[in-house]
């Protein structure tokens, strides 16, 4: 009977698609794949956090024999006895891939590679069973839980999506601060007396809901995609898990929309590839241009972090150049014999410094450390000194320091350590000239 | 807490514990019992089971046999009176929460089922974040932090805990002088308040100096007792074996104790 539906369904849906605006008809499949973008963004982003992602797809790839087995016993079609199949065996399948972790020596990604793929092919061979000798009239369209379909969407599929939705939400907001502690440690977690495995197994079923009632929608193939990509995308946007959950059921819900709307003007094209196109949109967007953590912003902060550490060397070198005192100004030649830059570059870097009032040029490619340079460049000089004697001197100790850079010596070591390596520099003749002794020394 | 009479039960009791991965044996008849608060430091070589003891008495990690009783009852009904600061690789840091949300995390135990932390919790938290000195990164994500202010964080989210045990694994592993400082500050804080600290350590020079009791530990149990009496040349030698660098630092560390008595 969806059949039939589904025919009228597309012509209906073409002539909307021409016409906007929107119809009832339309409105119905743009809410439920709305909805079921949201739901799955949700509880998608806990298990991208999880690292559980590929579950989801570990799910749905499963759920298909069960979708056609419970046809093949009913032998006709049933929405409800079709997706408690498809649950059935996504959520045998998650079972498969924990028992073989459990059981043999084989890791979780080669499990779920095995699972997946073992569930999905004997999927397609009951699919093609069906198609080759189930009779019935009934019979096509099995292929649309493959890549999915939502022109056939009514509104009693959008009731049991807004459903699930709604129970998700639930779920999520009253136990937000127990799922917050399992999923950022569960150790810690298990200890405070959260039951952690109850609650991942709690995350999962939400997951395989979610992925069930997203079949005949998204399709098998790429359901798992909309569980993924929300999350992921919004977590350029922000660093709090709170507006993580909402940007990503905010994702989700455009993403399954417009990818609808798309998919529904072209009618060849299933539904499952074009939402996912669309996620991959977004997620690109906010990949590139999110502020901080976007590709953008990160290029930009590592070259201004690349030019800081070329103006320090500059600096650096022109105080070696003159630290002996016998001479003031320095030329581009003496630069050029000890730096890696291109002249080009080395003559930039030198009039930005200049700009900075750290070197002044008395004349073309002549230049001097001006007093405040001088004094910068000898705090510099010091900061490197000092980790260079420490880490000959305490090699053994190195490896436990992070944060290794010139302004940080005083910050990381203690003030006890930073005064033997300020003698070690002293008895050595390697303190830098015109810098007052023992400044770590006295705080 | 203070007087710890024999009528009153141990601290911690942990008797006949072995622990097997893959029925490989990793910890064999441990035998322990705390029953005075105390400073305690559990030092062995890698792959002594350490960590595997610590998890053992929490319950991270399934007994082969044995039984594991905090202030007299076993301890998955003790819970709320244990304080855990895990080692700082098993989380991901860039986990998106702030460094405040971390040591709220420490209430949730108390809070119990569905209840949100309140404005006494976050002040709570904050005050916790003063105590190992962070109160200025509260609203940083976690990942911004080095490590040492990542350990300080754990700190206090278990100070947050208002526990009677607290339990640590490698707390000073890879810090910077300061964090080791705030540590050890801490843990002599928490002495002075009756609390029993039990710490995962490796760095034999500084046990004399932190630890009253120490575990020595090589999947057995080598010796445990006070620091100044237990924390010998001897039984260093059972415990690491004949690795000489390691003999070098206790050497040190020996002669150092024996320096300040």
């Amino acid at each position: 009977m969806r059949c039939e539906r589904n025919n009228e369904a597309n012509d209906r849906d073409r002539s909307i698609m021409n016409s906007l605006p929107l119809t009832y008809n339309t409105l119905i499949v743009l809410t439920g794949t709305s909805l079921l973008g949201a739901c799955a963004g949700l509880v998608g982003s806990y298990a991208v956090l999880r690292r559980r992602a590929l579950v989801g797809d570990a799910i749905s790839h499963a759920a298909l024999p069960g979708l056609c087995l419970s046809f093949l016993v009913l032998g006709h079609r049933s929405l409800p006895a079709m997706l408690c199949g498809a649950f059935a065996s996504g959520v045998l399948g998650v079972g498969v891939v924990a028992f073989l972790r459990w059981a043999t020596r084989i890791k979780e990604d080669a499990a779920i590679g095995i699972v997946l793929s073992t569930f999905f092919g004997a999927g397609y061979v009951l699919s093609q069973l069906i198609q080759q000798h189930v009779t019935s009239g009934s019979k096509a369209g099995l292929d649309s839980y493959i890549l999915g379909k939502t022109a056939g969407m009514i509104y009693s599929d959008v009731v049991l999506i807004g459903g699930v939705a709604a129970l998700c939400l639930l779920i999520v907001v009253v136990l937000y601060k127990e799922f917050k502690v399992v999923s950022f440690d569960p150790g810690f977690a298990r200890v405070q007396g959260w039951p952690a495995t109850l609650m991942d197994l709690l995350l999962m079923t939400l997951v395989a809901v979610t992925v069930v009632i997203g079949l005949p929608a998204v399709g098998v193939v790429l359901m798992s995609a909309l569980l993924i990509i929300p999350g992921a995308a919004a977590r350029f946007w922000t660093d709090r898990l709170g507006k993580l959950l909402g940007l990503s059921a905010l994702f989700g819900g455009v993403i399954g929309g417009v990818g609808t709307l798309m998919s529904a003007q072209f009618s060849w094209s299933p539904a499952g590839p074009v939402i996912v196109l669309v996620g991959t949109g977004v997620f690109l967007v906010s990949m590139l241009v999110a502020p901080s953590r976007g590709a953008v912003a990160r290029f930009v902060g590592h070259y201004r972090f690349r030019q800081q550490v070329r103006q320090q060397n500059m600096l650096r070198l022109a105080y070696q150049l003159t630290e002996d005192d016998s001479r003031e100004v320095f030329t581009l030649t003496d630069i050029m014999r000890h730096s890696s830059e291109p002249v080009d570059a080395a003559r930039q870097i030198l009039s930005q410094l200049g700009g900075l009032n750290w070197i002044t040029s008395p004349k073309v490619d002549n230049y001097r450390l001006t007093d405040a340079g001088r004094r910068r460049a000898a705090e510099l000089e010091r900061g490197f000194r000092l980790w260079e004697t420490f880490l000959t001197e305490h090699a053994d100790l190195a490896g436990s320091y992070l944060d290794l850079d010139a302004e940080s010596v005083d910050r990381v070591l203690s003030p006890q350590m930073v005064a033997e390596l300020e003698q070690l520099l002293q008895a050595r003749g390697r303190w830098p000239r015109g810098l007052a002794h023992s400044s770590g020394a006295a705080s | 807490m203070e007087t710890t009479t024999s009528s009153t039960p141990p601290i911690l009791d942990i008797h006949d514990v072995t622990v097997a991965y893959q029925r490989k044996p990793v910890l064999w008849d441990i035998d322990l019992t705390i029953t005075q608060p105390t400073l305690l430091g559990i030092i062995g070589p890698n792959g002594a089971g350490k960590s595997t003891l610590i998890k053992a008495i929490l319950g991270l990690v399934p007994l082969a046999s044995g039984v594991v009783n905090v202030l007299g009852r076993p301890v998955a009904q003790q819970l709320r009176v244990i304080g855990y600061v895990p080692q700082r690789e098993s989380v991901d840091w860039d986990f998106p929460v702030s460094v405040l949300d971390v040591v709220l995390m420490g209430t949730y135990g108390q809070l119990g089922w569905f209840r949100r932390p309140g404005h006494a919790e976050r002040e709570w938290a904050r005050q916790c974040l003063e105590h190992v000195g962070l109160a200025d990164f509260a609203n940083r994500q976690i990942g911004q932090l080095s490590g040492g202010q990542q350990q300080r964080t754990f700190l206090a989210r278990a100070l947050a805990q208002r526990a009677e045990v607290y339990i640590m694994d490698e707390p000073m592993a890879g810090v910077d002088a300061a964090t080791e400082h705030v540590v050890f500050q801490l843990l002599q804080e928490l002495r002075e308040q009756g609390k029993t600290v039990l710490v995962v350590h490796h760095d034999l020079r500084t046990v004399p100096k932190y630890f009253e009791q120490v575990v020595m530990l090589n999947m057995r149990l080598v010796a445990a007792g006070p620091t100044a009496t237990t924390f010998t040349t001897d039984n260093l030698q059972k415990t690491y074996g004949g690795r000489l660098t390691v003999l070098d630092e206790a050497g040190d560390a020996l002669r150092a104790q024996q320096r300040s008595e």
